[in-house]
């Protein structure tokens, strides 16, 4: 496994010990490669957020790998502003109860607390995520410490590794969530697998100031470099609103999606979920995302960037 | 041989380096590609019939086994792939691949079909949430070398088998059957994949060459 992989934790300060020793022959829960797994089973597939089990099933029906769920979408939570919290457990638990596919939560930045009480519910993936208000302006969810995985942004490459130190198992693009607006995850997905690039043609004097620019440990950047991928799954979120968003976003080398308000602030939710989830599989074949983008109704209203301040803008928070 | 298979692309034919696909709508496919191709077999992508005509051998991956029957379904691949399954196409299945080649499914999602092609029940997420994944050594049955490292992701078990199925590894915990071999049916609960022990897809790739 990798050099994560491999960390033995004595203990954490946020919650249970997740165990790591190799070679026990008793079922081991939490290990990196159960937690990453994970992960590369949603591989080429859509994760849609939903508020309620209705929505839940509408985006089971319509092939969706995996739901959030979540108290509002982020296009409300920008409309409606206040400090955008944790799911209401009950909440979730509806929507658990709803579908057999893997049910995802957000918590918010460095909100330890919030995290052990989506792990107590059974949430089976958890999202630090920047669309709600952050909760530690300094420090993130010490996320080896958790028997369930977890999913953070990234807008670069230097994010994404910090991300992944502290033990993120699959990384999305940010993007700027709730503005059905796909600039922002195209530059982050650009600036993402670009910095990869640059590492694999590097030298190994050239790792160590790289791994000093990126802000990130010296072994994870080296093993980057060398494998030419992240070691964990790479999604996009953040705008994605119509088929051929998709499609593009899985060219620019995504591993899968998160469709947030896109879906759900739609015209017709059913046919467009439905629509992004074959624009994904098929997303190297034009007539078929051509075929499905037809009849799809309204999409959501977008909002142009240059429409945010600097604080309506969530990508910044993390760091 | 079903239709006018031939090795195209990589292959020296089914006994040398025999082309096997890996069904990729969607799930763990890259991984699928790269044991295959530590094992022995020219590995290839199948979205479409005609991409399936080219192989000896299909893997059905780990992803969601509703969204790959969705898309099974919506890209009317069902009937060309239960014709090769039941012409005698080797087939090997992963946790969402074993329940596409289980007879049976006691909980199916709403409209959730399976191929089909070995005679078993197949429930589920059966060991739970993915809090409750695990890794663990398997003693196999017909995989020498000592036990294998299984890791379990939201995994199915098998509840029930026909006579004609043979039972290849036991979950102790559970006391649940996770791998199961039928004529030129393979199915397992765990992600071989997801290691880099390439027993069980040699197993496989030996099952295409064999399966003239």
């Amino acid at each position: 496994m990798s050099v994560q992989g491999s960390r033995k934790r004595i203990q954490s300060a946020n919650g249970p010990v997740a165990e790591e020793a190799p070679g026990a022959e008793l079922a081991q829960k939490g290990t990196s490669r159960v937690k990453r797994g994970m992960a590369d089973m949603l591989k080429g597939g859509v994760i849609m957020d939903v508020v309620t089990p209705e929505h839940a099933r509408i985006a089971e029906d319509a092939g969706a790998v995996a739901v959030m769920a979540l108290e509002r979408v982020p296009a409300d939570i920008r409309a409606q502003g206040g400090v955008a919290r944790m799911s209401d457990p009950d909440m979730i638990d509806g929507i658990i109860a709803a579908v057999s596919i893997p049910v995802m939560a957000k918590c918010r930045i460095g909100h330890f607390a919030e995290a052990q009480v989506l792990q107590a519910i059974g949430v089976d993936y958890i999202d630090e995520s920047e669309v709600l208000t952050p909760a530690d302006e300094a420090h993130h969810v010490d996320k080896w410490g958790f028997t369930v995985p977890f999913v953070c942004g990234a807008t670069n490459l230097g994010e994404a590794l910090r991300r992944i130190t502290e033990g993120a198992a699959m990384i999305r693009s940010k993007g700027e969530a709730g503005t059905g607006n796909v600039v922002e995850a195209t530059r982050h997905m650009r600036s993402i697998r670009g910095e990869i690039r640059k590492l694999a043609g590097m030298s190994a004097d050239e790792l160590f100031t790289a791994a000093k620019d990126l802000q990130a440990p010296y072994e994870l950047v080296a093993e980057v470099a060398l494998a030419g991928k992240l070691p964990v799954v790479l999604f996009t979120a953040g705008g994605i609103a119509t088929p051929a968003d998709a499609a593009m976003m899985m060219q620019l080398g995504a591993d899968g999606v998160f469709v947030g308000s896109g879906i759900f602030k739609s015209g017709d939710p059913a046919a467009r979920a439905a629509a992004i989830v074959k624009a994904t599989t098929f997303h190297d074949d034009p007539d078929v995302v051509a075929k499905v983008s037809r009849g799809l109704g309204e999409p959501m209203v977008g909002i142009n960037l240059d429409e945010l301040s600097p604080e309506q803008r969530y990508a910044g928070r993390g760091w | 041989m079903a239709g006018t298979a031939s090795p195209e692309f990589g292959g020296s034919g089914r006994a040398g380096r025999p082309s096997v696909g890996v069904l990729a709508l969607q799930g763990d496919i890259a991984e699928h590609v790269r044991a295959l191709e530590s094992a022995g077999a020219a590995a290839s992508a199948v979205r479409r019939a005609e991409e399936l005509d080219r192989v000896y051998g299909l893997v059905i991956p780990g992803g969601e086994s509703t969204t790959i029957w969705k898309l099974i379904d919506i890209f009317e691949l069902a009937e060309p792939l239960r014709k090769r399954i039941a012409d005698g196409m080797p087939v090997f299945g992963s946790c969402a691949g074993m329940i596409m080649l289980a007879d049976r499914l006691p909980d199916p999602a709403s409209g959730q079909q399976t191929l089909g092609g070995i005679d078993m029940t197949v429930r589920r997420n059966a060991f739970g949430r993915q809090v409750d994944s695990f890794e663990e050594d398997l003693d196999i049955a017909g995989v020498e070398g000592g036990p294998f490292r299984a890791v379990f992701i939201r995994a199915p078990w098998v509840e029930d088998v026909g006579p004609g199925v043979e039972i290849l590894a036991t979950e102790p915990g559970a006391g649940r059957i996770v791998a199961v071999r039928q004529g030129r049916a393979l199915a397992t609960s765990f992600h071989p994949e997801l290691t880099r022990d390439w027993r069980i897809h040699e197993l496989f790739v030996e099952m295409v060459r064999d399966g003239a």
